[in-house]
């Protein structure tokens, strides 16, 4: 592996108590933007770094701190999106649990570059352990003067706060994260305005993932022309790959944006377990389309497999081997979105759980041949035509499977039952 | 001031107008559920969609904002299946059960479906079921969640018009519905009903009174108080009054932009049983409407003759702008002006900062600027004039005196000679009158009000008085051709016309400029 900038953190919990953080060079990124450097210049830096949001969307880091008005009169808010909800994948939760100071670092830089004082972590409710961390993490960066008034002795003041999600997917979209921390129900905003405009009480905020901000500080010590050129072309750096699934060694993976995905199942990942064939990969989370096991050969990273029609998401890599049924697959995935829609808009409310129920019909050997079509067709019209991506989410699944799997739902329908060997159904 | 192009037309617009509203003004139908123009934006029900060039997909057109040189198209294919299907997801959950649907004929559902639907049903499962069907959340309302289609509407009114918070939406996905905080008691609450674009809130009131494809629709002017909110009626007039004895069937209101938008209150949404139930239908006192009219005369006649303080008229300010000029007109001919008194028919009531007034009248200000102003202690100083002699008659327009002076005024219409009742309804006042004139209500006339801000509203009638009933301005000009007094009428127009001559506050108004809309603001003396 050329380079490792988060799991060497990771593997050692070196990031975990401050001591030891600081032993390892901690809070220097933090320094050097507060003592040396100007916001203006660390947007530039981050800009160069080609860093992407690694949440999800993919959004360019820098560009997205650019869209911070300046001199609004306003405070400026950070909210750090930590409701890792997509199934699949794990990556922040590590980074809280194991290396919660680089995020706060991270923070800090951020805070510094978008001129924010108060600052909120999101967290998933389930997150207990990552919570606990976290908290004692912002005690001690408090204690030694990182956290608080007049940081590093210059006139910048910065708090941290925790919120803790309770348990909704739709409060990982970023609007409606910010609807939830302000004590309301979690439905995403109508945009524009864009949160960088009107976000957090009306005020600019800055929304940026865990694993996007625990990037900085390498990024500011080593510069953003080091961190671009280790990834692909606009796809800056590395990014942590949850491999899970049918795989012999699941894990996280820190690895170069536009690794082959074929190199991340086989190569990191191990291959196959049990010696049997891959069947299908989910690249990118539950939300990502499905690919056969004919697509692995496919660079792993933000444009390559936009240009695929699927995403690379929060890089969960779900592996399927042979043994999975494909309904089945579609039905358990149907089953969350119908269960995490918020019911705000119409086609999503509706649409999720008509086509839980449909897949379900299918699944239990009473579907018909028209309903491979309304299925697809329900795909096409689920996406694009709300608020937020989750009908999208939703919709590439759908969508997908059926497409890339016709013969095991047409099987389905024509038989009532999976075309699998039963020697093979776990 | 953006200039866009929506299906081929340019149409320059204000700053802040969506493309919705752009598509409104050229007359472009586009369908929507979630948007209302007196609420704020919810974009949740994509039915509004259009394709706007240079756009990566169709974008909701309640929300978008028109730009300098935008391409709009409502018309492509694409807009129609996103159309289609979005009303397809909308009617998945959604129970077929308009047969026994009070919305069916008002509903967005069918209508929508008709103009932009019309795709065969691709449902084929069990729909989600709620708890219950439909209940009452309060005295006015009904819910029925299964019907309802989460638009918010009435979500955003209760937070945004009446800040009172009732509703809210709970639970995710298609389990979502709408619940009330506590029972919907509020002094606007059947705006939800008008509101709803479904038939999930409808109004206990109307529900099951009348299909409203039998209705008709007549606008008009609530008389419930000096607010004067511009409504509608809605009549059936497909059933005889004497074999089912009603005509109206409920009241909505009217967008009226300078009075109250969108908006009325339950006090004048409900005020319309007076209009069918306890009528005076039938002349007292005389053989028949000539014969009263013949009597009325000869008494006024001799009595002016007698003295010009022997009577006294008791005018209301739930008359309209027309009969009050009228009266004057006449009686201040043949007796003292200052024989002619206004007199409050009813207390003082509640009132808030938003449309409902304690002035329980649609015309004080009209009676104000025709130089009347409230009479105090009425019924004392008519007794001590009575007492005295001096006083024989007195002619009563509407007041129920007794309810509202009790024994003293009992012992008042006792003591007179002659009393005249001319009213709509029934009271304790008229039955001790020696003649009763049944009159038309609001509904069944034409004039003018003033309202409390001083806008002067036409109202025209919906139907014709009950058979026995009688314009005001019909009743005052037979009295006054009787009497060889000139004065215009009797149509409400020519009133109006001389009116406009010789009030002050009227001057140089024209009647057919107060058209359904159009008011005129009255000079207020």
């Amino acid at each position: 592996m050329a380079e490792s900038i988060l799991s060497k953190f990771i593997e050692n919990e070196n990031a975990l108590s401050i001591d030891r953080y600081l032993a390892n060079g901690g809070y220097e990124a933090a320094r050097k933007v507060v003592i040396s450097m100007t916001p203006d210049r660390i947007v530039q830096e981050v800009k160069q770094s080609d860093l992407r949001g690694l949440g999800g969307a993919g959004f360019g880091t820098g560009m997205k701190w650019g869209f911070i008005p300046k001199n609004s009169g306003k405070p400026v808010y950070l909210a750090v999106n930590a409701d890792e909800g997509e199934p699949g994948t794990f990556k922040d939760r590590y980074i809280m649990e194991r290396v919660p100071h680089l995020m706060l670092e991270g923070m800090i830089i951020c805070c510094y570059a978008v001129g924010c004082h108060r600052a909120y972590i999101y967290v998933r409710g389930e997150y207990d352990k990552s919570i606990e961390r976290l908290e004692k993490a912002i005690f001690e960066a408090r204690e030694k003067g990182f956290l608080g008034t007049q940081i590093f002795g210059k006139p910048f003041d910065l708090d941290i706060v925790i919120h803790r999600g309770a348990g909704a997917y739709i409060c990982g979209e970023e609007t409606a994260l910010l609807e939830s921390l302000e004590g309301k129900k979690g439905f995403p905003r109508l945009k524009p305005p864009f949160p960088a405009v009107s976000g957090l009480w009306g005020c600019p905020t800055v929304i940026n993932n865990v694993e996007t901000l625990s990037y900085l500080p390498s990024i500011i010590l080593k510069g953003g022309a080091w961190f671009a050129a280790l990834g692909s072309a606009k796809n800056g750096g590395l990014r942590l790959f949850g491999v899970s699934g049918h795989v012999k060694k699941p894990g996280l993976y820190e690895l170069p944006l536009g690794t082959p995905l074929r190199s991340i199942i086989y190569d990191s990942a191990g291959g196959i377990r049990n010696g049997n064939r891959l069947k299908a990969v989910v690249p990118g989370g539950l939300s990502a389309a499905v690919l056969t096991a004919d697509e692995i050969d496919i660079p792993m990273d933000f444009d390559s497999l936009k240009v695929k029609g699927s995403m690379l998401g929060s890089a969960g890599v779900m592996v399927m081997d042979e043994t999975v049924c494909m309904v089945r697959a579609l039905y358990i995935t149907m089953r969350f979105f119908a269960h995490e829609s918020c019911g705000q808009c119409s086609p999503c409310r509706e649409g999720t759980g008509w086509m839980e129920k449909v897949v379900g019909r299918v699944l239990a050997g009473k579907g018909r041949t028209e309903d491979l079509k309304s299925i697809a067709e329900t795909a096409k019209y689920l996406t694009g035509t709300t608020i937020c991506a989750l009908a999208d989410g939703a919709a590439m699944p759908l969508g997908s499977y059926v497409e890339k799997f016709y013969s095991e739902f047409e099987h389905h329908v024509r038989h009532g039952a999976c075309d699998l060997k039963p020697e093979l159904v776990t | 001031m953006p200039t866009l192009t929506i299906d081929g037309k340019k149409i320059t617009v204000a700053d802040g107008t969506t493309v919705l509203q752009a598509c409104e003004k050229l007359k472009i139908d586009v369908p929507r559920y979630c948007y209302h123009p007196g609420l704020s934006i919810a974009g949740n029900c994509r039915i509004c969609m259009v394709e706007i060039e240079k756009a990566p997909k169709p974008a909701i057109s309640c929300q978008t904002l028109s730009t300098e040189g935008m391409v709009v198209r409502t018309d492509t294919e694409q807009v129609k299946q996103v159309r289609s299907h979005i009303l397809e997801f909308l009617l998945v959950n959604h129970p077929l059960d308009c047969p026994v649907c009070d919305q069916a004929g008002e509903c967005y559902l069918q209508d929508y479906y008709m103009k932009f639907g019309l795709y065969d049903p691709k449902f084929n499962e069990n729909k989600v079921k709620k708890q219950k069907k439909a209940f009452p959340i309060g005295p006015t309302i009904m819910l029925d969640q299964e019907r309802c289609i989460l638009c918010s509407r009435c979500v955003r009114f209760t937070d945004e018009i009446t800040k009172s918070h009732e509703f809210g939406i709970v639970n995710r996905g298609d389990h979502s519905e709408v619940v009330v905080s506590k029972e919907f008691v509020n002094p606007y609450s059947g705006n939800v009903a008008d509101i709803c674009p479904v038939g999930a809130l409808t109004d206990r009131d109307f529900r099951f009174k009348c299909r409203v494809w039998y209705l008709e629709n007549s606008p008009s002017v609530c008389p419930g108080c000096s607010r004067g909110c511009s409504i509608e009626i809605h009549h059936n007039d497909r059933k005889s009054h004497r074999v089912e004895p009603k005509r109206v069937m409920r009241l909505k209101p009217r967008f009226n932009e300078e009075i109250n938008k969108w908006w009325i209150c339950d006090e004048g949404r409900y005020n319309y049983k007076f209009i069918d139930d306890n009528r005076i239908l039938l002349v007292k006192g005389a053989e028949d409407w000539p014969s009263a009219v013949k009597t009325l005369a000869s008494k006024l006649k001799n009595l002016a003759a007698l003295s010009p303080q022997s009577a006294a008229f008791l005018l209301s300010p739930q008359q309209s702008n027309e009969e009050l000029f009228l009266a004057e007109q006449i009686f201040a001919q043949l007796f003292d002006r200052s024989r002619l008194f206004l007199v409050r028919p009813n207390a003082l009531g509640y009132q808030d900062a938003f449309l409902i007034k304690a002035d329980k009248n649609p015309n004080t200000a009209g009676a104000r600027a025709l130089g009347f102003s409230y009479a105090e202690n009425i019924v004392d100083l008519l007794s001590g004039e009575a007492e005295k002699g001096k006083l024989k008659a007195l002619y009563i327009f509407g007041q129920d005196i007794v309810s509202l002076f009790g024994d003293d005024a009992r012992k008042l219409l006792k003591q007179l000679e002659f009393v005249v009742y001319q009213g709509s309804n029934r009271n304790e006042t008229a039955p001790l009158c020696s003649m009763t004139l049944p009159a038309a209500v609001y509904a069944e006339q034409e004039g003018t009000f003033t309202n409390c801000d001083g806008i002067l509203q036409r109202f025209t009638p919906a139907f014709a008085p009950l058979p026995e009933a009688r314009e005001g301005i019909q009743i005052l000009h037979d009295l006054a051709v009787k009497l060889g007094i000139k004065c215009p009428g009797p149509k409400a127009r020519e009133i109006f016309a001389r009116m406009a001559e010789k009030a002050h506050a009227f001057k140089g108004m024209n009647f057919d400029r107060l058209g359904r809309m159009a008011q005129e603001k009255a000079a207020l003396c």
